[in-house]
């Protein structure tokens, strides 16, 4: 066996440009599978992530029904979701860690003579909890502040660095919204862009009954969040807010839901979607070209058997059985392509970290993809070279002998 | 114990087409262990074929093959393949050694087909007797392109030795020689053939064939004529006389 290696090597270091130039189909198409799956994993790792940042057994409450496949009003549907919702969603049901409904509206802000555009929202004492975000000073504040609807706040970092500048602790401070002063009680630790890839730091955290009364007068939630104790119990809760908001909409059995519950799972396989699309494709062209590049093995390995005809006489003559060269070129040839399957991984490995430097493009490159992607070369030798060495076994020494 | 070599009403018939080719037509030949046989003949007179059925390159359309005892016309592909590894030594006009692999290796390329495969320590020894045994000893991993004619001849004879075959067939060995290394090869075949060794040779050449002991000419497919030789050549002194020659026109020059 490694004799049999040892030849094969030798016979393709004799066509050094060649062997590279038959090993390119190879090479690319297996770089492009390795890159390929790894924007696939790479992009999927990113929204994973991101939504574990959203809160540990996070369940989302969203007004309107999107689970067929979004067209039937979504997000542009009124909010439906009221304020005895979300205390009946507290009240009934049982294994809920914490909970918070979010009334957003965007407004001016101002601040000494600092003043910026963003995002309000009116939520519970519980948010910062159901959404594991830490404070960097000050306090969250209280059940009693959300039943007075005070005019206090919490600030995001970035919020807080335009309003206030650079490092300067915003607690006491007095931030205007709509021209109605809210005091800073809490600063958030930062915590980066969300899943939709917005700036979760560029916010204000007020209680949500000042939002409602105060600032934007809506009566309606359009989304609830809702923490389950453990993930075992996420399914439980999911199914208790179901049935509990089913009864309290009175939707008649049979009838579609005109809200949602999302759990993280579901969450992200939304967002994979469009992921796994893209996979697909990307593994079809690598796929083509794979294909073609067998084809060129198989093409340089005819040509190789034609060239060396004298050589198999050779080899018949002075004994090798047909299986022996059979062997010779099908060793050749799947050389050819687990070389440029190697070649390809190492590609790959260079090409995914470039993109995800040049385009931004998250990459991860799984180690499941560069097994599949060496097996399949392998194969794609032992396919496209096992015609050329059948040949090459099946000739008649005597001719072979006498080729010019 | 059987002889090397037995045809028995030998005939082999080509088909091209439509039309059939009796290339050899019936031939009865016993060579036994130690002869030293010349084939002879124009082309097309079938002494090709004949080499080829003995060389178990290709099997009779009627009539039988015996190598050693065994006959040739039932076997099969593999059969043949072994066969030919182990009993017999091939010499070709064109030397047909591998390019771009030393002498060792070409002389190793049997033993890597033989079954048991000797180990690659065993096969480098072997390989380094036989070359040193056809006077190469110091040329081991010399290329072909780096050897004469006559050097790339010897690593052929020696490949055909490696193996320990009970019969040597070689096929034109001095065609593309000149008429002093010629000789040199004749030679080493005489010493081989003194040892021990079977050697059937085709050859054009009627000198080249006086060094042989017994001469089959051929024509027609059939055999024509089967003599012992009377008036032997023996190389050693055939090369003495060359020498001798060539200083005499030394001399005279």
């Amino acid at each position: 066996m490694f004799s049999v290696l040892r030849i094969a090597l030798l016979a393709l270091r004799r066509n050094l440009l060649r062997s590279f130039l038959t090993m390119l189909g190879i090479i690319v198409g297996i770089s492009a599978v390795i890159v390929g799956v790894s924007m696939g994993t790479g992009a999927k790792a990113e929204v994973d992530k991101r939504i574990a940042s959203m809160g540990q057994n996070l369940l989302t409450v969203l007004s309107g029904n999107m689970s067929r496949g979004g067209v039937r009003g979504g997000f542009g549907m009124a909010p439906n979701l009221s304020v005895e919702d979300y205390e009946a969603v507290r009240r009934e049901v049982s294994g809920i860690s914490a909970a918070s409904p979010e009334a957003r509206t965007s407004a001016q802000v101002a601040a000494g003579n600092q003043n910026t555009f963003i995002q309000v929202s009116g939520v519970s004492e519980e948010y910062i909890l159901a959404r594991s975000w830490g404070l960097k000073s000050g306090a969250n504040f209280t059940g009693a502040d959300v039943r007075g609807a005070s005019k206090i706040c919490l600030v995001g970092a970035t919020s807080a660095k335009t309003l206030f500048g650079e490092g300067i602790d915003p607690v006491g401070q007095v931030i205007r919204i709509k021209n109605a002063p809210f005091t800073v009680v809490g600063w958030l630790e930062a915590k980066g862009s969300g899943s939709f890839g917005q700036d979760q730091d560029d916010i204000l955290l007020v209680p949500y009954t000042s939002v409602m009364k105060r600032l934007s007068g809506d009566t309606k939630f359009r989304s609830i969040f809702v923490q389950a104790e453990s993930p075992d119990s996420i399914a439980d809760v999911q199914q208790q807010v179901t049935e509990l908001l089913r009864r309290r909409h009175k939707i008649a059995d049979g009838r579609d839901d005109d809200f949602m519950v999302r759990n993280q799972q579901e969450t992200s396989d939304f967002f994979n979607a469009n992921n796994r699309i893209m996979t697909v494709l990307i593994g079809f062209f690598a796929g083509i070209s794979l294909v073609v590049g067998g084809i060129g093995i198989m093409n340089i390995m005819l040509v190789s058997v034609t060239e060396r005809t004298r050589e198999i006489g050779i080899r018949l003559a002075v004994g090798a059985r047909g299986r022996d060269v059979l062997m010779q070129f099908l060793t050749e040839a799947v050389l050819l392509s687990v070389l440029g399957g190697a070649l390809g991984i190492a590609t790959g490995y260079w090409l995914a970290p470039l993109l995800t430097r040049l385009f931004e493009f998250p990459t991860l490159i799984s180690q499941t993809s560069v097994i599949l992607a060496f097996s399949v070369s392998a194969v794609i030798g032992i396919v496209f070279g096992f015609f050329p060495a059948l040949k090459a076994a099946n000739l008649d020494p005597i001719d072979a002998l006498r080729y010019e | 114990m059987p002889a090397v070599v037995q045809l028995i009403d030998f005939r082999k018939t080509y088909r091209t087409g439509e039309i059939e080719v009796q290339a050899v037509r019936g031939v009865n030949l016993t060579i036994e262990k130690g002869e030293f046989v010349a084939i002879m003949g124009s082309s097309g007179s079938g002494k090709s074929t004949m080499m080829n059925t003995i060389g178990c390159l290709d099997r009779p359309t009627e009539g039988k093959c015996l190598i050693d005892g065994v006959e040739t016309g039932s076997l099969g592909r593999n059969e043949l393949a072994e066969l030919r590894n182990r009993k017999l030594g091939f010499v070709f006009q064109g030397f047909n050694l591998l390019s771009r692999t030393t002498a060792l290796e070409n002389v190793e390329l049997p033993m890597m087909y033989a079954r048991p495969r000797p180990t690659a320590s065993e096969q480098s020894k072997r390989a380094t007797e036989a070359l040193t045994l056809v006077g190469l000893g110091k040329r081991l991993d010399h290329t072909p392109s780096r050897l004469s004619g006559g050097q790339q001849q010897r690593v052929a004879i020696a490949r055909a030795l490696v193996n320990r075959p009970t019969l040597l067939l070689a096929d034109e060995p001095t065609g593309n020689l000149d008429s002093r290394t010629s000789i040199e090869i004749m030679g080493i075949f005489q010493k081989l053939n003194d040892e021990g060794m079977t050697v059937v040779m085709v050859t054009h050449e009627l000198d080249i064939a006086n060094y042989c002991k017994r001469v089959v000419v051929m024509r027609d497919g059939l055999i024509r004529s089967d003599t012992a030789v009377t008036s032997r050549f023996i190389a050693v002194e055939e090369l003495q006389k060359l020498e001798a020659e060539q200083k005499a026109v030394q001399l005279t020059a």
